[in-house]
């Protein structure tokens, strides 16, 4: 069941992200993982309990340079993101700095420099909250069982497969072939027209083609290349159905 | 085995009480969650009649309460415990709660669950970091879909959600998902 670790965990409940400052030299910071600069952004105003409509530019600016700064003398690799969002507070920070423009008349609304930044950040926390939800759901969902496995399911488990695993497939064939020492000789080139025409004729024929057989069935790369093409075109356009008895197993293209 | 298997020309009349003990026995067998379309299919009923008797095979296990639930997840039917007794249960499976999804993936998951069909673009906006390695786990895990190409700039491919996405999180259909301005009020 666990075979897939990801490589990193988030518990939402006990692993908040947060810097906690001791003294100015000696920094201690729980590492918690900001999810991007929007979300160090929202936890830098809450910490200074900030209004979100009212955000003190400078100071969140100042801290948000410091952060950056300290990821990377602590070596962390810092996202290029969030190297983008420095430069867009800074340059929020100097438009707020610089003098009404004495030509717009005093009653005119002049737009907040921030006001982008707040909608995003508006936007952006929705979403957060959204991931939360689902953090949750999931862990619900995880409190409940099904009945363990029996003796049909592998008979009849059939999963409807993804390109993830075509791709699979096609590279496993792709690295037979490579293997194989083979003469050149010339022959007519398959055209993807004739290669899809063929397929189709086969799937209609058959009902029900393996395409570990029928990549098999190619002679060189080159042809192989031109199936796999033929096989995208045909599940995109025709009604037909690519299943998969277990995960990394063959793929079946079966007539719908 | 032998009590539950079911002759799909079957077609002789059942009485409701026939009807949803056979439909119970479908339940348990199928390893995903079952559609009525396929119960109706393989008993050779009508569709309504099999609804009804789902919903009435539900009541009844509420009724009873039964440590066992029929429920409707990922557009089907399914047989499980329920929550409540997920200790026992774990301590009898002898299993932990298994890895969960990062944050950054659940953040990309719940924009693409709000917002689909979604391309890589459009993801970036709302969250302003790249989410390429979070779709590559989520396409892997099957959370999410590929759904075509925009028909835009650069033709950049959507994803959207897939059933097992519905079945991790617990969910009947994407309509089950609190609308998304309902988070609104939680930010201000």
């Amino acid at each position: 069941m666990q075979e897939q670790t990801e490589q990193y965990t988030f518990d939402f409940l006990n692993e908040t992200a947060e810097i906690t400052a001791e003294s100015s030299d000696e920094l201690q910071i729980k590492l918690g993982q900001f999810a991007g600069p929007l979300d160090l952004l929202l936890y830098l105003i809450r910490q200074e309990q900030a209004n979100i409509f009212d955000i003190p530019i400078a100071t969140i600016t100042d801290e948000y340079v410091k952060y950056v700064r300290l990821m990377k003398k602590l070596d962390i690799a810092v996202a290029a993101d969030f190297l983008v969002m420095a430069a867009q507070l800074i340059e929020i920070k100097s438009r707020m700095l610089l003098p009404r423009d004495p030509n717009v008349a005093e009653d005119d609304e002049i737009e907040d420099p921030r006001k982008e930044l707040v909608d995003r950040l508006l936007e952006y926390e929705k979403f957060k909250s959204a991931a939360q939800m689902l953090y949750e759901k999931s862990t619900v969902e995880q409190a409940v069982f099904q009945r363990g496995k029996i003796e049909s399911d592998e008979n009849n488990a059939e999963i409807s497969a993804t390109v993830f695993d075509l791709i699979t497939v096609f590279q496993k064939i792709v690295a037979r072939q490579k293997d194989e020492i083979q003469m050149e000789i010339a022959r007519e080139e398959v055209s993807l027209a004739d290669m899809i025409k063929m397929l189709r004729k086969r799937i209609f024929e058959e009902n029900e083609l393996s395409l570990l057989a029928f990549f098999e069935e190619m002679h060189n790369r080159r042809e192989l290349v031109t199936a796999f093409v033929a096989v995208l075109e045909i599940v995109r356009t025709e009604s037909v159905k690519l299943v998969q008895k277990a995960t990394f197993d063959d793929i079946i293209l079966r007539k719908v | 085995m032998t009590d539950t298997e079911i002759e799909p020309t079957e077609t002789a009349a059942r009485s409701t009480s026939e009807l949803i003990a056979v439909i119970e026995a479908l339940i348990f067998v199928a390893d995903e969650p079952i559609t009525v379309r396929t119960l109706a299919e393989v008993l050779g009923e009508d569709k309504e009649n099999v609804q009804v008797a789902v919903d009435a095979l539900r009541e009844e296990y509420e009724n009873r309460e039964s440590g066992l639930q029929i429920r409707e997840i990922g557009g089907g039917w399914q047989i499980a415990t329920r929550t409540e007794l997920h200790d026992s249960v774990r301590t009898f499976l002898k299993t932990k709660p298994s890895a969960k999804l990062s944050l950054a993936s659940l953040e990309t998951l719940s924009v693409i669950a709000y917002k689909q069909p979604v391309t890589i673009p459009e993801i970036l906006e709302i969250r302003g970091v790249q989410s390429a390695s979070a779709i590559k786990t989520l396409l892997e895990k099957r959370l999410i879909v590929t759904k075509g190409h925009k028909e835009t700039v650069g033709h950049p491919m959507q994803y959207g959600t897939s059933k097992e996405f519905l079945i991790h999180f617990g969910l009947k259909d994407l309509t089950e998902l609190p609308s998304i301005e309902d988070f609104e009020d939680l930010v201000k």
